[in-house]
């Protein structure tokens, strides 16, 4: 680990974002976009409050994953990732980079959805905002970690967009956003609870119903930071410096 | 204390084997780099010119023989600081200016911004600095490659056709620039597929199908094979070792 190496990736990688305006505005925009959407397709009756209290931690982790595992992979096809490896960088300042630049995007996302949603939409919870702002957040890291992961399962950016339904599809079906978990067969219960959206949706609805939820927030919000180390370990191990 | 061989060979290779997925590579290859010299890397494409240098820069396993790079073996952390690497293709961010670009690069091999100023001037590029490398030229957007190494003051420059599509002013200018280099100090290994370029080294390796078919100063090469020009120089060499 080399701080130095770290900071400069990060700031590598907000440099680029900054240079694409069209991709800042869609992770800015498009999540808000399709809350609002959801907001006039249910007129707003009281299951839009359940469902877009959900969709704060979805739409989330499901833009960044997107958006990493395309930029990751194409650090991988244009050879810099190579020639990183050839620098004093260590693999762990290239993710961490990538997680802590992308936590900033996904920080600027989430303050743009909760506050359109509470203000905007009327999207109300009787826990604090700022514990939304914080599963929000986790939840993103985690399509962050995820993506880094999944690009190295990908040679073409067309195959990589193709990892988004099979990884994020799943979770969302089993989250207990469709259905309630407790109604789930035991085997798919056991898949959610395998599933990181599942924590971050566990969290989002302790703070619609609890005044005070900081446990259930903490709880799943540990989860959520584990899953993001496994999947970033994970992800460190599918860039072998050196090639057989 | 390293040994003065040591000090005095940038780069040795002992019976090096190296295989890509089981497919043997290169075989039995033997040869020293001296420190402070350009060496060509000569050879059809194909024949494992750019794997070599990937193993030089320990991003490539060794499946025999051995590497002494820079004292070390190449996979040895303490080395990255001292190597710049270019690759083939451009292997730059092309969303990003030529100063960005080399800048990140500086910060990686711990040199500060007054570093990047004097690489993208080596390389000809201060007039478009803060271009990004998608609006510039293939041969500049190389340069701008080419700038993201020498801004770590590499003690081993390995360059992988750094010369593909520049025209002769630029090329003159670069190999100008890698002469200063070498006279300063830097060990050079530069690929190429154009014989000519040869001329411009203090040896060549030669390479063909994955084995060293000669390791000789351009000169020698020339008079040995009673020819006046490279690419027959290399052609007879090869009828020769098919022979």
């Amino acid at each position: 680990m080399n701080p130095h190496a770290t900071i400069a990736t990060i700031k590598r990688i907000l440099l680029q974002l900054r240079a694409d305006h069209r991709t800042v505005g869609l992770i800015v925009g498009v999540p808000t976009l399709l809350l609002t959407l959801l907001y006039f397709v249910y007129n707003g009756s009281a299951v839009f409050d359940r469902l877009a209290l959900t969709m704060l931690g979805i739409l989330p982790m499901l833009v960044m994953f997107l958006v990493t595992s395309v930029a990751m992979l194409r650090e991988r096809t244009t050879g810099t990732l190579e020639r990183l490896l050839t620098t004093p960088l260590h693999r762990a300042d290239l993710l961490l980079g990538y997680g802590i630049a992308f936590a900033v995007a996904a920080l600027a996302q989430s303050l743009v959805i909760v506050a359109v949603a509470h203000w905007l939409l009327g999207v109300d919870t009787a826990g604090p905002l700022a514990w939304v702002l914080l599963v929000a957040i986790c939840a993103a890291t985690v399509g962050v970690a995820t993506g880094l992961l999944a690009s190295a399962f990908a040679r073409t950016e067309f195959q990589a967009v193709q990892f988004m339904p099979l990884v994020i599809g799943p979770q969302v079906f089993l989250c207990g956003l469709l259905a309630p978990r407790d109604g789930m067969p035991e085997l798919l219960r056991w898949l959610s609870d395998a599933l990181p959206m599942t924590y971050a949706v566990k969290a989002l609805q302790a703070i619609g119903r609890q005044s005070d939820p900081t446990t259930d927030v903490m709880q799943n919000a540990g989860v959520l930071l584990a899953f993001t180390v496994v999947a970033l370990g994970l992800a460190a191990g599918s860039m072998p410096r050196r090639t057989r | 204390m390293l040994n003065s061989t040591l000090v005095e060979t940038a780069v040795a290779a002992d019976r090096l084997e190296v295989s890509r997925r089981g497919t043997p590579v290169l075989h039995q290859l033997t040869f020293t780099v001296p420190t402070g010299a350009i060496v060509g890397l000569m050879g059809p494409s194909g024949c494992g010119k750019t794997t070599l240098m990937r193993t030089i820069v320990g991003v490539q396993r060794i499946a025999g023989g051995s590497l002494t790079v820079l004292g070390s073996t190449p996979d040895d952390p303490a080395n990255r600081p001292r190597l710049g690497y270019v690759t083939q293709a451009v292997s730059v961010y092309r969303d990003l200016t030529v100063r960005q670009n080399a800048a990140y690069f500086a910060a990686l091999q711990g040199f500060s911004v007054d570093h990047v100023d004097d690489a993208v001037a080596a390389v000809g590029l201060t007039p478009y600095a803060d271009r990004r490398v998608e609006q510039l030229s293939g041969g500049q957007a190389s340069r701008a490659s080419l700038a993201c190494a020498l801004v770590g003051d590499p003690d081993l420059l390995v360059l992988d056709e750094p010369t593909v599509g520049l025209d002769p002013v630029t090329r003159e200018e670069l190999w100008e620039h890698l002469r200063a280099l070498a006279d300063a100090g830097t060990t050079l290994l530069v690929s190429s597929h154009v014989m000519d370029e040869a001329e411009r080294c203090d040896s060549v390796l030669l390479m063909r199908d994955g084995r060293l078919l000669e390791h000789l100063p351009p000169r020698q090469l020339l008079e040995r094979t009673h020819t006046d020009s490279m690419d027959r120089a290399f052609l007879t060499l090869i009828k020769e070792h098919a022979a």
